[in-house]
């Protein structure tokens, strides 16, 4: 057997490590009431052997037993037992509380990371994927330090119980030392074996997860399109391979369990007929010899827990893998050190900014998307309403980050006030600026919350807030108004409602840039229109804004409807992610033709229909006529 | 769901049964048929388990016979006696190794069998499942089903369920053997043990319900996480990172706590089984020493049950431990069957249904009312019939039911009353592969699969090659955004398409429905996202190349409608108005009021 250690006994060993420096004062504890353990488990075999000689022996022979000498034997022996308790209790607990201190430690830094990590990099990871980082993996990580104390003890006891053998008969230790290091031998070779085997087994297992999840989500599709079969067989395929893994991990399992359960055994037995021969010549007694069989039927669950923390070593290091992939993540987003005026609406500039899209590969690997906005040059003055226009797909979306700093531009540069964002101190952005995303998150918390985000407001405040978003009807409504909880990602409300109130949080913070991304798509064009109307107000508004400062909102907002776009003093025209032309509706209506033909589609539709029918109108007059 | 629903508890009849209360062999009878698998060759398995026990048995036996006739005999040692006996413990101890070896393999394969066939059945009975049904579940629950819980299972199965088996050989053949040593003692044995059985009973309930918490905490916990995740983009927007952490870390430390209190409570529970084996073997020793004294037994015999009540004290550990882990193998085996069970309310009539011609398509709604259970109804008498190759448009406010009509004709829900029927037939008797071929529903949220477009596209019709794909595309006007994507049909659209727009999204949602090329297509705000310009050409597209398909089409532009033969329109569940665009919009009535609305807006009043 080879006997350089394996990589991943080292890396695992590493991790561990770590894991020590984190929690050394539980760890301590649990090795310490493990060491108790270890030690008190050899000392059974030791005082089972001292009160037959002391005690059972010669009353035996004598045929008479004190009550003092059965009280002496009884309470010994209970004595052993419940120091032995004492330390596993310990062991146990400690242990337990070693895994999960660092289980949470390790899932806050995870956390941390995920608000850390500037949003190009949650685009590049799969959400379940990170879901899976700072739950499954972490536990994976830390799991061995659940069975590794007793491990620890279990060394403690193998040595204690060797020096003991030494000190009954070294021939009998002998085949203790043959027998000990054979163990660990078979585990190790059990380890490596085992290690490729279960790596595999658990990235099936995160597979056949993968496929369930995305086909359960994809659930109404897959039944208004009949497809129920083919994503049966998509999951059987995974499911049969994840089996076949989990028939090899068993198979390795049966060779090696019963080899390791068996070498104990069998150095019993050994023990019994050298210790048979010895006492048969005389060098040792018979107990001596059962005290040693005996202690060796002691050792022989127990050494299992070699095993134990051997097998979990693979998931340790894939798990740490995954997570120290999130901890070592590069690209935090940096900041400056320069604050945004608060003095009334926002100008926005953009300056040859360009941004492309990472996606991660199956394999892993790191491409980027053609460029989402190229080269943009963009000035909006402060305090007027700016509507971004543009074919499907061409880039106003990401122009709304951008400008509020939500992803940073490639190359080129996005101004605020004339400050460039990067220069802008943490928080500085959201301090002015707001953004309406069109896809809305609710937080699983109440209504007020979710307007709020825990910033102070009066509920006069909140509920101004609501009134402008159109909110305040069916938050009135609610069971418990302002405080009723909204659920995960606000399940309890309909499409509309919840865009309705992602408008109110951001409509609350008096906004000196407004960026609305198709924001109400959900929402009746009646309503629309009554939440238009209240934005253009909110320049003019004077609740959250104090005398010295002018009021003033730019508003920037991703539109198609004419009427949003008959509200805006400006017009943006993108397309394939350039800015093609800037300036009031009537003008670009004029002079740029992609953008006629987008905003006019309805209307030259119509057109065409009414000519087409009074054409077939005509014809059937004449038809009829003749 | 429309959003009056949501709110409203849902009753009994649509969800998964997880109240629905096995018994635990009641679950364990349900599961082992769902499985036949494990079933299979299980008499082999089992004796060869047993014969596996015997060598193991045969170990401690030697041992002490060894001890008892071997080193102390009366007449001194006994070497021969004690070679054959440590020969015949050896060949026990290789029948144990191979035997358990072919036991490990025969059970691990069974049970993987058995699992994989459990995982799958389960998962295509939640495809299955009608959509509300699907519905009142998280997703994330309905994964662990088909994945975690089945793990719980195959936990035991491997190794609880045998090492129960075995366990209980063990402790008969150790109380067997007690009693034809020392009668009295064995008794002793026993003695000590029932005050543990109780108090084992009664450790389970509290440390099943510490985990309980636990497993409730998790949920918070990962919910708290996945909105660091899923909500990235607004945490930022609105900079609460910090608020953000706080409530994680406060999710986090309830987790922790709970964990290590369960844990506590769990190691109070099992020592205690480490505890009276201790303590019994300190009774032996003294009440041996006096019936020793008194010549009931030898000194040999003595420590023979010494190694006797270690084989007794063993199995009883690892049993009650089997016995809580079972109980957990029980509640996920009682999930997945909960959901295997639920009946698929709206199901496919299969063998005993229709199959219909493709071809032009004539629907009927007869006498049609809908409420969703427990709520009150959002549908009221409709009657309808849309003749075949007809443009339809269905209009109305939200929360007047149009995308509950959309869902009655796909047949994604049944009616409470009347039927749904096309070319005559009612809906509820069509084969679901012949149905799902001739109508075609493409919602608002078209989810995408994280792969190329061109597998995206072809997901109804797997079939297609490139040049069908690439034709369908063009032919809905969307080549030259096709030609603006750098790797064309080959680009990954990421999770959930996440790599495209919510327009573009829309787009391939909609070629997707396009190329299966059904006879009746229904778009519920399948375009709402995707810019004017793109959305007429689209529509138009799906208009003249009809190829003599119905289209029925739901929007709140108002563009379709104009372009429809015939608008339906829909107030409060009832279809008030019908008829041509031209007729209705004069009419004064509810279209009159919704169209001069969205001629306001176009204009931009």
């Amino acid at each position: 057997m080879a006997s350089a250690p394996s990589p991943t006994l080292r890396r695992g060993l590493r991790v561990v490590g770590h894991g020590i420096r984190e929690q050394p004062r539980w760890f301590a504890l649990a090795v310490l009431g493990s060491s108790v353990y270890g030690v008190m488990t050899v000392a059974t075999a030791t005082v089972i052997g001292k009160v037959v000689r002391e005690v059972v022996g010669p009353a035996i022979t004598a045929r008479h037993v004190s009550a003092d000498q059965l009280w002496y034997a009884g309470l010994l022996l209970s004595a052993v037992t419940l120091v032995n308790i004492a330390g596993i209790v310990v062991r146990r607990i400690a242990a337990g509380i070693t895994f999960n201190n660092l289980a949470a430690l390790y899932r806050r830094r995870v956390t941390r990371q995920y608000l850390r990590l500037p949003l190009s990099w949650h685009h590049r990871h799969p959400s379940g994927q990170l879901l899976s980082n700072a739950n499954a993996d972490v536990e994976a990580t830390w799991q061995v330090f659940q069975p590794l104390p007793m491990a620890l003890g279990v060394i403690v006891m193998l040595t204690v119980a060797t020096v003991q053998m030494f000190l009954v008969d070294p021939v009998l230790a002998a085949i203790g030392l043959l027998v000990f290091p054979m163990l660990f031998v078979a585990n190790l070779a059990f380890q490596r074996r085992m290690s490729p085997l279960v790596t595999t087994s658990q990235q099936l297992r995160a597979e056949v997860s993968e496929v369930a999840h995305e086909s359960f989500e994809a659930a109404l599709i897959v039944k208004s399109m009949g497809r129920e079969d083919h994503e049966g067989a998509r999951f059987t395929h995974v499911t049969d391979r994840l089996k076949n893994a989990n028939i090899e991990v068993g198979r390795t399992r049966g060779l090696f369990d019963p080899a390791i359960e068996g070498i104990p055994t069998l150095g019993t037995l050994a023990v019994l007929a050298v210790g048979t021969a010895r006492v048969a010549s005389g060098q040792l007694t018979a107990a001596e010899v059962v005290q040693i069989a005996y202690l060796f039927s002691l050792l022989s669950f127990p050494v299992r827990a070699l095993g134990w923390v051997l097998a979990e070593l693979p998931r340790t290091v894939v798990g740490w893998g995954r997570v120290d992939a999130v901890l070592q993540a590069k690209g935090v987003m940096q900041y400056g050190d320069r604050a945004l005026v608060h003095d009334g609406a926002s100008r926005v500039q953009a300056d040859q900014a360009s941004y492309s899209y990472d996606v991660s590969r199956e394999d892993g690997t790191v491409t980027k998307t053609s460029p989402a906005v190229r080269s943009v040059n963009l000035d909006v003055l402060a305090g007027g309403t700016t509507a971004l226009v543009g074919p499907t797909g061409s880039g106003k979306s990401t122009l709304a980050s951008l400008v509020l700093r939500l992803i940073d531009p490639d190359s080129g540069l996005v101004r605020l006030d004339g400050v460039n964002l990067r220069d802008v101190v943490q928080g500085g952005v959201p301090e002015v600026g707001s953004l309406v995303a069109q896809q809305t998150f609710l937080f699983d918390d109440t209504v007020r919350g979710n307007v709020t985000l825990g910033a102070p407001a009066s509920d006069d405040e909140v509920w101004h807030a609501l009134r402008i978003s159109q909110a305040d009807g069916f938050v009135a409504a609610l069971p418990q108004g302002l405080d009723t909880r909204v659920g995960e990602r606000g399940a309890s409300l309909s499409g509309g409602q919840r865009q309705r109130i992602a408008l109110a949080r951001a409509v609350i913070r008096n906004p000196q840039l407004l960026v609305l991304d198709d924001a109400t798509s959900a929402v009746d064009p009646s309503v629309e229109q009554a939440i238009l109307a209240g934005l253009r107000e909110l320049g003019s508004s004077e609740v959250g804004n104090s005398a010295d400062h002018s009021p003033g909102t730019t508003v920037l907002v991703v539109a198609y409807r004419m009427a949003t776009i008959a509200l805006a003093d400006d017009v943006v025209y993108m397309e394939n992610g350039r800015v093609v032309d800037h300036a009031p509706h009537q003008q670009l209506l004029e002079r740029c033709t992609g953008y006629a033909r987008l905003v006019t589609a309805y209307a030259r539709e119509a057109a065409e229909r009414a000519a087409v029918l009074a054409d077939e109108d005509h014809l059937d007059a004449t038809g009829a006529g003749a | 769901m429309s959003p009056a629903t949501r709110s409203r508890p849902v009753p009994d009849a649509t969800l998964i049964e997880s109240s629905q209360q096995l018994s635990t062999w009641a679950t364990l009878r349900r599961g082992l048929e769902l499985s036949p698998e494990l079933r299979k060759g299980i008499g082999v398995t089992v004796m060869l388990a047993l014969i596996s026990t015997l060598g193991r048995v045969v170990v401690p036996f030697v041992v002490q016979q060894t001890t008892d006739r071997g080193i102390m005999a009366a007449s001194g040692p006994d070497i021969g006696l004690v070679l054959r006996l440590v020969l015949l413990a050896g060949c026990g101890v290789v029948l144990t190794a191979v035997t358990s070896y072919f036991v490990n393999v025969r059970l691990f394969r069974a049970s993987e069998s058995g699992l994989a066939t459990l995982r799958i059945k389960a998962f295509r009975h939640i495809h299955d499942l009608s959509m509300l049904t699907q519905n009142t579940e998280r997703r994330g629950s309905l994964v662990s089903r088909v994945t975690s819980d089945v793990d719980t299972i195959s936990m035991f199965v491997q190794f609880g369920g045998l090492m129960l088996i075995v366990s209980l050989g063990q402790l008969t053949l150790a109380t067997v053997l007690m009693v034809i040593y020392s009668p009295l003692l064995a008794a002793v044995v026993w003695l000590c043990f029932v005050p543990l059985f109780f108090l084992i009973r009664r450790f389970q309930g509290i440390v099943g319900r510490a985990f309980t918490q636990v497993r409730e905490r998790v949920g918070e916990l990962l919910g708290a996480v996945s909105e660091s995740v899923v909500g990235a983009a607004t945490i930022r927007a609105y900079g609460v990172e910090d608020r953000t952490a706080t409530r994680i870390d406060t999710a986090i430390e309830n987790h922790r706590r709970a964990s290590v209190s369960a844990q506590i409570k769990a190691v109070a529970a099992f020592t205690s089984g480490q505890l009276v084996s201790g303590l019994t073997t300190a009774v032996i020793v003294v009440i041996g020493t006096v019936l020793a004294v008194h010549g009931q037994m030898t000194l040999g015999e003595l420590l023979a049950f010494l190694f006797l009540v270690q084989l007794f004290t063993q199995p009883v550990q690892t049993a009650t431990e089997i016995l809580n882990e079972m109980q957990n193998a029980v509640a996920g085996w009682r999930r997945v069957i909960a959901v295997i069970d639920t009946p698929a309310d709206v199901a496919d009539p299969a063998d005993q249904g229709q199959s219909l011609p493709r071809g032009p398509i004539t629907v009927v709604f007869e006498g049609v009312g809908f409420a969703y259970p427990g709520g009150d109804p959002v549908l009221h008498e409709i009657d309808l019939r849309i003749a075949p190759r007809s443009r339809i448009a269905i209009v109305g406010a939200t929360g007047s039911g149009k995308t509950t009509l959309a869902k009655l004709l796909t047949r994604l829900m049944d009616p409470t009353v009347g039927s749904v029927q096309i070319d005559g037939v009612d809906l509820r008797a069509v084969r679901f592969s012949s149905l799902r071929s001739r109508v075609v529903l493409v919602p608002q949220e078209g989810f995408l699969f994280d792969t190329t477009l061109l597998d995206n596209i072809r997901f109804g019709k797997p079939v297609a090659t490139d040049d069908d794909v690439r034709l369908a595309l063009t032919e809905l006007g969307l080549d030259d955004w096709l030609a603006g994507l750098p790797q064309g049909l080959r680009t990954d659209v990421g999770q959930r398409g996440e790599s495209l727009s919510a327009g573009e999204r829309q787009l391939v949602a909609l070629a997707r429905a396009y190329l299966a090329d059904p006879d009746l297509l229904v778009l519920d705000e399948a375009t709402s996202a995707v810019d004017p310009a793109t959305e007429v050409r689209v529509q138009r597209a799906l208009d003249s190349l009809s190829r003599g398909r119905t289209s029925i089409t739901i929007a709140h532009r108002l563009s379709t409608a104009e372009a429809a033969d015939e608008v339906i329109v829909v107030d409060k569940g009832r279809i008030v108005e019908r008829g041509p665009h031209r007729d209705l919009e004069g009419a004064g009535g509810v279209y009159a009021a919704l169209h001069a609305s969205w001629v306001a807006q176009q204009q931009g009043a």
